[in-house]
């Protein structure tokens, strides 16, 4: 395996977790990890992404399964012997130690003396652009100026692996930015594995590698952030990343490349087929993303008639009430005021391309 | 305190709803403690003749000394054994479940339930030379005469230290409590051990609580004149039974208010050492 400068690969090898009560946390996960990626966890809150953080930093010993970091399986080392460096939701630094002891602590942890410790502290505080900060408080900083020293404290230990857990959510907007284009710049720089636990998915997206998105504890699916977003393998993937029309249908014809749906909205549309194949005659559910739908002038696509237009700044979206009474959602580049549609005007929609619809087999 | 009408601050009050209470201590606390520091500077009884004598006479002599002297060591072995018991008992109960919180509370607080003269008795029964613990080591043939337990400087510390335990242990679960857990997993992850972490971060972040439980615990202790008494005994005198006797059995009253004095200056001296080294830590008023 060819590893950037200091990553190491991580491997989570079918761990499942089980609380005493006997509710699975997580169950057989599944992720090979190349050493230098950034991957991000997806998942709603109680999806099992912090437990599978814990189990990973080894705060919680798996019921079954290995963690391998690198070469050696480490289920047997405790937190303190994995080097794996974690920065906290609340970044969790030391209120009582000043930022250069905060950074040192891990040093110090490992016997290495004060002047190294203070020399190598200061570096880190350059490195994430705090150098003057090393004889503060944690109090007296700013929330992204304490992440900052939280991510150089984990740093500090040359951690095989870094895990962020949920770093950006204590942030308000404009920061969170700066600091995803930080932690970008420095797992960059660091060139080691990082693993992200977010539940925002324009984080996840936008600085990942590769996504895996969970949900009740459950692997949705691993991919690219293109994979996740254009290629959605599970309705849950698809509804929780981005958003989309949900659109009932029932399978004309399939095969495993192209499927003809009959929409209850009155058409024949043809869906890329999510699963392996799909029935003739089942019931599926089309995904249709708001910005995958155009509107048509010929009599492909099915009609609905217009109900309300929200102009939600560079894009419009129209709200679409199609013939089996279900609401539609469709986005539209603002391009002048040509684009301003009547309310109960009659229109024919259609997605801009097969592979843009997704088509699902229906849960009951 | 300001009342600027246009931007008033709804947490700050008037100072005028204090003065109920302020009024209450300047007549029941203040004013005693003048009329106390009066008497204290009159050489006789019958507080004719003005002068420090009463304080020379307990600084000069040797016994006066003593009195203060193992009041003081008997406030300081208390505090240490509540601080060594407390500490651990307070720790668990930040890292248990629910269930076992309740049951660690109830303990903890059950003696606040009992007044002290029942569980002064309890303790005689227990300590006593027919008592519990005599009785069982004698019938498990471990000793064959019953060991001194009451009327000793070790029974009083034991019967003490259970007494106030709750002083100490109460604001121990309350610093504890306030130190993020997260703090625990991010010195783990940094390569420190449990010892480590105790020592560098969990006992640093606690000091306020340590202050706060080793204060109460040391007033508590040197003042506690029915446990010192009854467990003590007549052999064993402390500043308080020693204050009692000058006043109400000698009625020497400036000598009995010189002491007071001398004693609340001394506690005064202890209280403000623990305060001292609290704000020398830096964890002290933060977090």
């Amino acid at each position: 395996m060819v590893e950037a400068q200091g990553g190491r690969s991580l491997v989570v090898d079918a761990v499942t977790h089980r609380y005493p009560s006997g509710a699975l946390a997580v169950e057989n996960i599944n992720l090979d990890i190349k050493g230098g990626e950034i991957i991000a966890l997806l998942g709603p809150s109680g999806c099992g992404k912090t437990t599978l953080l814990r189990i990973i930093a080894g705060f919680i010993a798996q019921s079954q399964g290995r963690i391998i970091i690198g070469d050696d399986i480490v289920d047997a080392l405790p937190p303190n012997r994995r080097a794996v460096g974690i920065v906290f939701q609340n970044y969790a630094l030391f209120p009582h130690l000043s930022i250069s002891e905060n950074v040192g602590y891990g040093l110090a942890a490992r016997g290495i003396d004060k002047a190294t410790r203070q020399r190598e502290a200061q570096r880190l505080l350059e490195l994430v652009q705090l150098p003057a900060m090393a004889e503060r408080l944690p109090r007296q900083l700013s929330g992204g100026q304490q992440q900052r020293v939280a991510l150089a404290r984990a740093l500090a230990i040359k951690p095989s692996i870094l895990l962020l857990d949920e770093p950006f959510a204590a942030l308000d907007k404009n920061l969170r930015l700066d600091m995803q284009i930080e932690i970008k710049r420095l797992q960059r720089v660091s060139g080691i594995t990082t693993l992200i636990v977010t539940h925002d998915q324009e984080e996840a997206l936008s600085m990942a590698d590769r996504v895996a998105v969970l949900s009740h504890g459950k692997l949705e699916q691993f991919g690219t952030p293109s994979d996740i977003y254009d290629r959605p393998q599970t309705l849950f993937v698809n509804t929780f990343v981005g958003s989309t029309n949900r659109m009932p249908g029932v399978v004309v014809s399939a095969d495993r490349t192209a499927a003809k749906v009959r929409l209850d909205a009155g058409a024949e549309i043809i869906a890329r087929p999510a699963a392996a194949s799909l029935a003739e005659g089942g019931r599926v559910t089309v995904c249709i993303r708001p910005e995958h739908l155009q509107f048509v002038a010929d009599e492909t696509g099915f009609a609905g008639v217009v109900g309300m237009s929200l102009p939600l700044g560079a894009t419009v979206v129209h709200e679409i009430t199609t013939a089996d009474g279900s609401g539609v959602k469709i986005s539209q580049a603002r391009i002048g005021a040509t684009h301003a549609l009547e309310s109960g005007a009659a229109v024919r929609l259609a997605p801009l391309a097969p592979s843009l619809a997704n088509a699902f087999p229906a849960t009951l | 305190m300001g009342a600027a009408p246009a931007s008033r601050d709804v947490t700050s009050y008037g100072m005028g709803l204090a003065a109920p209470l302020a009024l209450f201590f300047l007549i029941f606390f203040v004013a005693p403690l003048l009329q106390l520091l009066w008497l204290s500077l009159h050489n006789d009884t019958a507080g004719l003749h003005w002068g420090l004598g009463q304080y020379l006479h307990f600084l000069t002599d040797p016994f006066s000394l003593s009195v203060l002297g193992s009041t003081l060591l008997l406030g300081a072995e208390v505090t240490a054994v509540c601080l060594a018991l407390g500490f651990p008992i307070a720790w668990l109960y930040q890292r248990v479940g629910p269930k076992l919180q309740t049951i660690i509370i109830l303990i903890v607080l059950l003696p606040l339930l009992t007044s002290v003269v029942v569980r002064t008795f309890a303790w005689i029964v227990i300590l006593g030379r027919q008592g519990i613990i005599n009785a069982t080591l004698q019938s498990l043939g471990i000793i064959d005469t019953p060991l001194k337990l009451l009327y000793t400087q070790f029974g009083v510390v034991i019967a003490l230290a259970q007494v106030q335990m709750p002083l100490m242990t109460l604001p121990l679960i309350t610093a504890l409590g306030r130190i993020d857990p997260n703090l625990d997993d991010a010195s783990c992850s940094l390569g420190a051990g449990s010892w480590r972490t105790f020592f560098r971060i969990v006992l640093p972040l606690s000091l306020p609580g340590v202050i706060a439980g080793c204060t109460l615990t040391y007033a508590a202790a040197i003042t506690a004149f029915i446990t010192q008494s009854l467990i003590g005994g007549g052999q064993m005198l402390f500043m308080p039974m020693y204050l009692y006797q000058q006043a109400s059995t000698l009625q020497n009253w400036p000598f009995a208010s010189a002491i007071s004095i001398i004693f609340l200056l001394a506690v005064l001296a202890v209280v403000s050492v623990f305060t001292t080294l609290g704000r020398l830590s830096r964890g002290y008023g933060g977090a």
